[in-house]
């Protein structure tokens, strides 16, 4: 199945992409989606502190991917 | 007793135009509430010992809309009062300008103080928002507590603390 992965703040300039779609098997988690968009964006490699979300919600590392997800990381928030 | 919080519901913004903090104050007051509390950020000339030009605000738009909702309503029934409004500011801003407001109006200055101070505490801690900072020293993305170096002065790119 595949999933599309939004990036944010400075993901999203470190990687120089918005979103990218990955192809995936199902119980995928977060956790090891994290690492594939890692391996595809080695200027993440050193962002271990990520933020995830499933459908704008935030999500812990070990939660699994269905179809039609919509998952964001991205790094700690700074607004106000 | 009435529920003076049942007449509406929390007001929630986020967006590129300035913020107007007497409308916004004016969406919450009425006659049965005898207290205003009201929180503006300001976007400051200095961070970290630096000097700051503007900021920018970027936002994953509809989980921070849908979390500032989460923060007004949640706050709506932590302090009894639905009289709430929160517009935050995306784009650039520059220094002196309104990044974010926050307005409580409740029967008594208790839970409106109470119920303003949560609700910025809140978005500051949840509201997938980021600022970018634009100084002499160089851009910076502001990351929680810390800030991470995004452009030299030089545009030369590289991790900072």
């Amino acid at each position: 199945m595949t999933i599309r992965i939004w990036l944010f703040a400075r993901y999203r300039e470190l990687a120089d992409q918005a979103a990218l779609d990955l192809e995936v098997t199902p119980g995928t988690t977060l956790a090891a989606l994290w690492t594939m968009v890692q391996r595809r964006h080695p200027a993440l490699a050193g962002e271990v502190r990520p933020l995830m979300a499933i459908d704008q919600t935030y999500a812990q590392p070990d939660q699994v991917v269905i179809p039609g997800s919509e998952v964001a990381f991205f790094p700690p928030v700074s607004g106000g | 007793m009435t529920d003076p919080g049942a007449a509406s519901a929390p007001f929630c913004r986020l967006g590129p135009e300035p913020i107007d903090a007497r409308a916004l104050e004016a969406r919450v007051i009425g006659p049965d509430r005898g207290a205003l509390a009201t929180f503006a950020g300001i976007v400051r000339d200095h961070h970290e010992g630096r000097p700051v030009r503007r900021l920018e605000y970027t936002a994953y738009e509809p989980m921070a809309e849908r979390i500032l909702s989460d923060i007004a309503g949640e706050a709506s029934r932590r302090f009894g009062t639905s009289h709430i409004a929160v517009q935050h500011r995306l784009g650039p801003l520059a220094v002196g300008e309104t990044s974010i407001v926050v307005t409580a109006a409740a029967t008594h200055r208790r839970e409106a103080l109470a119920a303003c101070a949560w609700v910025i505490d809140e978005v500051k801690a949840r509201a997938p928002i980021w600022k970018k900072e634009f100084g002499d020293d160089g851009v910076f993305w502001i990351e929680g507590p810390g800030s991470c170096r995004s452009e030299g002065p030089e545009g030369a790119r590289g991790q900072g603390s």
